[in-house]
């Protein structure tokens, strides 16, 4: 007997999965979860703590606020970040300060851990949302975060 | 005479397959040496080390805080629960106590990742098996919890938001709602879960009397998580030890005793309903408190050996750290529960037949960065 | 009239009044070949956009909608790729038979889809033994399978093929006991014999009361494992065997085999449609009157509500194991058949048929 209650069991089980399928099959429509990225590329928008790539603000006189104090460089696991500083004259105060030169960013190293930015005591570094970070040869993904030209802002230091 | 002859003609050998490196159901790359006697298999014989990373050596070289994020890489599906197990670790040397808010917020997103991680593997062992729908069924769900992540720590994966004493940052301010919003979806896909593959018949065959681990090989080998629950071996170290805000929430311990790959099923799908309950809990009452607990910005930890256990998706991962004082750990080792699982499987699986190894591996669910390290 | 008939009346005559009988009928015969083999390859490159839509129907997708609109033309375009592609082979193999194997798979399910009514005057062959022809064909395709996996060099593709061997000679039977229950009823094994007693009598899934409902659900299950398709795809089983029996070939000799499993498919439908759910015939007789109508549109819907239901099996359900396969054919499948079959004789012997 067990054997025929075996097979009903089965063919009942066996529709109720059905069942399942059979209702997303007719609500196929409204519940497609695909999202057609290049596409939505205008409405796609990242959330804003998302990791995309560690940038560094400017403000409209080109000012940075990075310090060259290195402590994301030292924060930094495998070796990210580089800077290049230098001790310049402050031409305001007449003393010697030490100056970032160049802010080398290695995205292509980046594991985006986020230690960096929790790092920075000026908040001079943050995080980009943008997500397309694909080039087509990896030097490209080497960047230079300060922007030519620009020096820190005045009195970041204190 | 014409015996033997006939015996000599149909002669049967034995002959070696190589299930991986590349192969669809190893999840990654494992490769599995098996000795078989038409689909009988013989012997398995894992073979190890193709990602390995030699991510306990490189926390020789990193300090405290750096360890944290190479964690996320080991079992990558339960990254939060590796992040955590450092940091209480690193904490446990510091002797600091983080505050109440901390606790809470840690359980509840090693719960969501929990959630995420068995989400993943209903998918895949649906796929393992056949049914390659749930494996969409299940990434819709997962979809929620890691636009949760991303909202408050983010990433989705690599989240890399524990640190030493604390927490990175605050959660977002539309962490409970969302959190609400998931636990309210999931509670209604949950039980389609049930009915869609757990209670098929194609699957039951498939997994039932599958892949049986006693209760004492569970114990000597040293299976944890659903592996070890699935043969009665309470080993929740959430229950026996408990860490973070573990001791303040009731829940149950999934407990099966059959040991075969239906058991651990069933373990896992009563995990994900405890793991709700537990978010359930500790959601509406978040207490106030410190987000960190300062700590120096070069961490050195006393001279000694930390060890700190924590349950993480697949079973028990243990953090050892031995320190001589000086800012990196002097030997960093991390006991993943993968290695311990996948020492059985050789045990369990000799006489069964391809098929059912594909069945019991998708019932232990393997990482294998967490094997290999 | 029927239009399809006038205008391969109009050909015949036109043939036959151009050049000598004898080459008239090879010019025919010529055409008809090529007509089928249009036919052939446009069915199949539409069941496999047609899967791609329904899997995604029910996996919460979109499926292909990128080549032409909603993605029509996406199997052509994969079609076109397939062709332009090497032709990759392991070393040490049976090249004879490797190059053989999915000829087989091609040929068979090629000749059998040529003896089907699509309507009343649309059938190639019209033989006398129509069933039996069909079973007979059909299941030279495992051959292919079989040499396939055995040339091919790869232990992988090896255990696929001796899985479909064991297949198809278990679930063959099943296949030809429940179309044995329904031919007791027609008395013929005619395809359009079958269909004109369907003609007076309703569909035979409804003449035939339970038993015939019985040989219909034993007739899916087996008729799915005939065409090696989840949950039955032991064969390919990718989870397990990677690809299975193809895993060594590539370009066009990949398509032969992914093609004929489409149309494999589309066979066992309509066999299905032929046996229970009337061939062309309309539902309640309701476009018999309607001269113009083409009688395929019917056949072709039956067909695809068929072809679904296997879909839809296929997108459900996990994948048996070996020895489960082999329990559910001999110790479930073929018993109940039997037993089915003496009921199906008894129901005629006492004359309850509608």
């Amino acid at each position: 007997m067990s054997y025929f209650s075996d097979i009903y069991n089965g063919i009942k089980t066996l529709l109720t999965g059905m069942s399942v399928t059979g209702g997303y099959f007719i609500r196929a429509r409204k519940g497609s979860i695909t999202q057609q990225y290049p596409d939505n590329r205008e409405t796609l928008k990242m959330f804003d703590r998302f990791r995309g790539e560690v940038v560094m603000p400017h403000n409209e006189n080109n000012e940075h606020y990075c310090t060259g104090c290195q402590a994301c460089e030292i924060a930094c696991p495998n070796g990210s970040i580089e800077i290049v500083w230098d001790r310049q004259v402050d031409p305001e105060t007449g003393k010697k300060k030490k100056m970032i030169d160049k802010h080398i960013y290695h995205l292509g190293m980046c594991t985006m851990c986020s230690l960096c930015v929790e790092a920075c005591p000026t908040d001079a570094i943050v995080w980009a949302q943008n997500y397309e970070n694909s080039v087509y040869d990896r030097k490209y993904l080497t960047k230079v975060l300060n922007q030519p030209g620009s020096k820190v802002k005045a009195g970041i230091e204190d | 005479m014409v015996e033997k002859e006939i015996e000599n003609k149909m002669k049967t050998e034995e002959y070696f397959v190589n299930m991986g490196p590349q192969h669809p159901a190893a999840h990654g790359v494992l490769r599995l040496l098996l000795t078989i006697d038409g689909e009988i298999i013989k012997n398995v014989d894992p073979d190890l080390g193709y990602i390995h990373r030699s991510i306990e050596k490189m926390c020789e070289r990193d300090s405290y805080q750096q360890i944290v994020h190479l964690t996320d890489r080991m079992d990558y599906l339960s990254s939060h629960i590796n992040n955590e197990a450092v940091c209480l670790a690193v904490e446990k040397g510091l002797d600091i106590e983080v505050s109440d808010r901390v606790k809470v917020i840690r359980t509840i997103v090693s719960e969501l990742t929990r959630l995420a991680s068995h989400q993943l593997w209903w998918g895949v062992i649906g796929m393992d098996l056949g049914a390659l729908t749930t494996y969409f069924y299940a990434f819709r769900d997962r979809e929620y919890i890691n636009d949760i992540f991303e909202e408050t720590c983010g990433a989705r994966l690599t989240m890399n938001y524990n640190i030493p004493g604390g927490l990175m940052f605050d959660i977002h301010p539309n962490f409970v709602n969302r959190v609400k919003e998931f636990l309210v979806h999931f509670k209604t896909k949950l039980p389609e879960y049930d009915r869609l593959l757990t209670g098929n018949v194609i699957f039951q065959k498939r997994t039932k009397g599958v892949g049986v681990l006693t209760k004492e090989d569970a114990i000597s080998y040293g299976a944890t998580g659903p592996v070890g629950r699935g043969s009665g071996f309470a080993c929740d170290v959430r229950k026996t030890h408990p860490y973070s805000a573990y001791d303040r929430v009731e829940f149950k311990e999934a407990l099966f005793t059959e040991g075969d790959s239906l058991a651990r099923y069933k373990v896992r799908i009563m995990e994900m309903w405890e793991s709700m309950s537990i978010i359930d809990q500790l959601i509406d009452n978040i207490p106030e408190g410190d987000i960190k607990t300062p700590t120096k910005a070069v961490i050195k930890l006393p001279k000694g050996e930390f060890y700190q256990r924590v349950e993480a998706a697949r079973g028990e991962l243990g953090v050892y750290i031995n320190s001589t004082g000086t800012k990196n750990p002097y030997r960093v080792k991390f006991r993943s529960s993968g290695f311990s699982n996948l020492s059985v499987l050789n045990h369990i699986t000799k006489g069964a037949k391809i098929a059912d190894l594909v069945a019991t591996m998708a019932s232990f669910d393997f990482v294998i960065p967490d094997i290999d390290r | 009239m029927n239009i399809p008939l006038n205008i391969t009346k109009t050909i015949h005559d036109w043939l036959f009044s151009i050049m000598p009988e004898g080459v008239a009928t090879v010019t025919e015969w010529v055409i008809v070949a090529a007509a089928y083999l249009a036919l052939f390859a446009v069915a199949g490159l539409y069941l496999v956009l047609l899967e791609r839509k329904v899997a995604a129907w029910f996996q919460l997708r979109l499926g292909p909608n990128r080549v032409g609109p909603w993605g029509i033309f996406q199997t052509m375009a994969d079609a076109l790729k397939l062709v332009s592609k090497e032709l990759t082979s392991n070393a040490n193999i049976d090249k004879f038979l490797y190059n053989l194997a999915p000829y087989f798979v091609i040929l068979s399910s090629l000749i059998a889809i040529g003896v089907f009514p699509f309507s009343r005057q649309f059938q190639a062959l019209d033989i006398n033994i129509g069933i039996f022809f069909l079973f007979a064909v059909s299941s030279i395709g495992v051959i292919g399978i079989l040499l396939a996996g055995w040339s091919s060099n790869n232990k992988f593709a090896m255990i696929g093929a001796m899985r479909s061997g064991l297949q198809t000679i278990s679930y063959e039977l099943s296949v030809g006991l429940s179309m044995l229950t329904m031919v007791l009823l027609t008395g013929s094994l005619q395809l359009s014999e079958i269909i004109e007693v369907q003609r007076t009598g309703g569909w035979l899934i409804l003449q035939g009361h339970i038993p015939a409902i019985i040989a219909f659900m034993i007739f899916m299950i087996a008729g799915t494992a005939e065409t090696n398709r989840a949950p039955f795809d032991l064969v390919e089983a990718e989870s397990e065997l990677g690809a299975g029996f193809h895993t060594e070939y590539s370009g066009m000799k990949f398509a032969y085999f992914f093609l004929a499993e489409f149309i494999n498919m589309f066979i066992i439908a309509s066999i299905a449609v032929v046996l229970f759910f009337g061939g062309w015939l309309s539902p309640f007789g309701i476009t018999d009157d309607i001269t113009w109508f083409p009688e395929t549109i019917w056949f072709v819907i039956k067909v695809l509500g068929i072809i679904f239901l296997m879909m839809w099996f296929r997108w459900t359900f996990p994948r048996l194991r070996v020895d489960q396969l082999l329990t559910l054919e001999w110790k479930y499948l073929l018993p109940i058949n039997l037993v089915n079959l003496v009921l199906m004789a008894i129901i005629i012997w006492l004359n309850w048929t509608i």
